[in-house]
């Protein structure tokens, strides 16, 4: 995007930006999460997978500081978030993309209004706002639906207006929560093609959640290619780094770390069952 | 069937109370604070003032008509039916007027706090806008709060006057008293204690209904169902907590500026 995501942001982010040290939360006595710890890495996707209710979407709103752990240590972007007030995590939450699970567009809001949410706030000119919410909607191929609004759309492209609505503001780190739950597998390749370029072409951190074995190997295995504009798969005997990492959680724990060639050779026999 | 726990019960209740008292606190100190959204509490001021207008209208002309109507009865027994204006003045100024303008104002407005509020929570789009880095409750709350306290001001003026011509026109049309004298009574009746007590109520009325409309919405849990149930309850416990707060507040007002 003309504005800056095409800038390496590297400069002036830290390497890692996501650090999780030994994080637990619990709800009415249950835990849901014991001793989690994990570094997203600049530039890195990391896919967080797990049956329903492992607290994979827990991990993002934490990470979010949307909800506050009860023991443990976040770091995000550099900046410790555990102890941070909610004002100030307003400020480093513009820096975080999110794409909810079922999008959170703004219903009453046309797309446009929801694409240049942020931008309305920072109180940018007119023009400015409606060119960046065109080139962002051109990135997810929705260009033509500026005046609609949420409930107007399917589905899918209420997903892709949400990644238009987190990537706008060039964000550092970009959380998905189930981009593609819901969705038959056209319209979830699409999806998973606009995040595999968005990793290789702007270089964003992010952290996946998804329930989609599918989409995650998609994700390590193929990559953008700029020249012919869609996601090609990496060609056999050639090496290339995704950069794409996956996690696996089970019973409020983390099981496994690793790569998509670590994890389908894990001897672990739950990851076998898992992955078959 | 689960055990019901009294000691949870309270805790549930005072941490309810705890959180109701920091929003309404929130919602006056943002004020304060930037960014401040004038434009939303303009539109909130156009949706509950003039959207409520109708409702207060007539609710404020046949309050005062039926007033007129009733106070009649009595007063025409002493002879003292001239008095119908005195009567109905005081009535909607110091008591009715703010109080069932209020009424209507939070069963319309307090549901539709909660309602759209509520909607917005359970769908995630309050976290949503968290995560975009925008404070809800100086986007959403801080401008309903404002705007219901300043236009139900304005709005129980009206009801004020709508009433009073109600009863001037049961008085004229159906008691056959003379226009000039009810107004005339009607005005001269009233003390400035007087309508600084039915002035100061709708303030205080105001940023009740707007409070417990945007509470019961910011903490609506368990999809439709939830958004139903917390609109329903910020009706109820707006209406109740207006009633019970005119009593104290009229009690205090009177210490204030007393009533000859």
């Amino acid at each position: 995007m003309a504005n800056g995501v095409q800038n390496d942001p590297a400069a002036d982010e830290p390497k890692q930006t996501i650090v999780f040290e030994k994080v637990s939360i619990g709800f009415e006595g249950y835990p849901v999460l014991e001793e989690i710890s994990f570094t997203l890495e600049h530039g890195e996707t990391k896919i967080l997978l797990g049956v329903s209710g492992s607290g994979k979407t827990l991990i993002l709103k934490l990470a979010l500081g949307l909800i506050k752990p009860d023991s443990g240590r976040i770091y995000v972007l550099g900046r410790e978030i555990t102890q941070m007030k909610e004002e100030d995590l307003f400020g480093l939450r513009r820096m975080i993309g999110m794409v909810f699970q079922e999008s959170a567009l703004f219903d009453s809001l046309t797309v446009e209004e929801n694409v240049a949410y942020r931008l309305y706030e920072e109180h940018i000119a007119y023009e400015e706002i409606h060119r960046r919410v065109i080139e962002a909607l051109r990135f997810v191929e929705l260009e033509d639906t500026v005046g609609l609004y949420p409930p107007e759309l399917s589905g899918g492209m209420r997903r892709r207006v949400a990644i238009a609505r987190a990537i706008i503001t060039e964000p550092h780190v970009l959380l998905y929560d189930s981009p593609t739950g819901g969705l038959d597998p056209v319209t979830s390749t699409t999806i998973i093609e606009l995040l595999v370029k968005q990793r290789d072409v702007y270089k964003t951190s992010a952290l996946l959640v998804t329930h989609r074995l599918q989409d995650a190997v998609l994700m390590a295995t193929h990559y953008f290619n700029r020249q012919a504009n869609r996601m090609a798969h990496i060609p056999d005997g050639q090496r290339g780094d995704t950069h794409t990492r996956f996690i696996l959680l089970r019973d409020c724990r983390i099981i496994f770390q690793g790569t998509a060639a670590e994890l389908s050779n894990s001897p672990d026999p739950y990851i076998r069952d898992y992955l078959s | 069937m689960e055990l019901f726990s009294p000691t949870e019960f309270a805790k549930d209740k005072v941490l309810s109370v705890q959180e109701y008292a920091l929003l309404s606190w929130h919602s006056l100190t943002n004020l304060f604070k930037q960014p401040r959204y004038l434009a939303d509490m303009l539109q909130q001021a156009d949706l509950i003032g003039v959207g409520s207008l109708p409702i207060v209208i007539l609710t404020g002309f046949f309050t005062g008509a039926v007033l007129a109507l009733q106070s009649a009865n009595s007063l025409t027994r002493f002879g003292a039916l001239s008095f119908t204006g005195q009567l109905v003045s005081l009535s909607m100024v110091r008591e009715l007027g703010p109080v069932l303008t209020g009424l209507m104002v939070a069963g319309r407005n307090a549901s539709g706090m909660a309602s759209e509020l509520g909607s917005m929570k359970v769908t995630e789009q309050i976290d949503a806008m968290r995560a975009l880095g925008t404070d809800p409750e100086k986007k959403l709350v801080t401008p309903r709060v404002i705007s219901t306290m300043v236009m139900l001001f304005f709005l129980t003026i009206i009801s004020d006057l709508v009433g009073l011509t109600g009863g001037s026109m049961v008085a004229v049309l159906l008691l056959r008293l003379d226009s000039n004298e009810y107004w005339n009574y009607a005005w001269r009746s009233l003390a400035m204690a007087d309508v600084f007590q039915g002035l100061a109520k709708p303030v205080f009325f105001g940023f009740i209904i707007a409070t417990v409309g945007c509470y019961y919405g910011l903490s609506a849990r368990g999809g439709t169902q939830g958004v139903g149930r917390a609109t329903t309850q910020a009706v109820v416990a707006a209406s109740v907590l207006i009633l019970v707060v005119d009593f104290f507040l009229t009690r205090l007002l009177m210490v204030i500026v007393p009533v000859r």
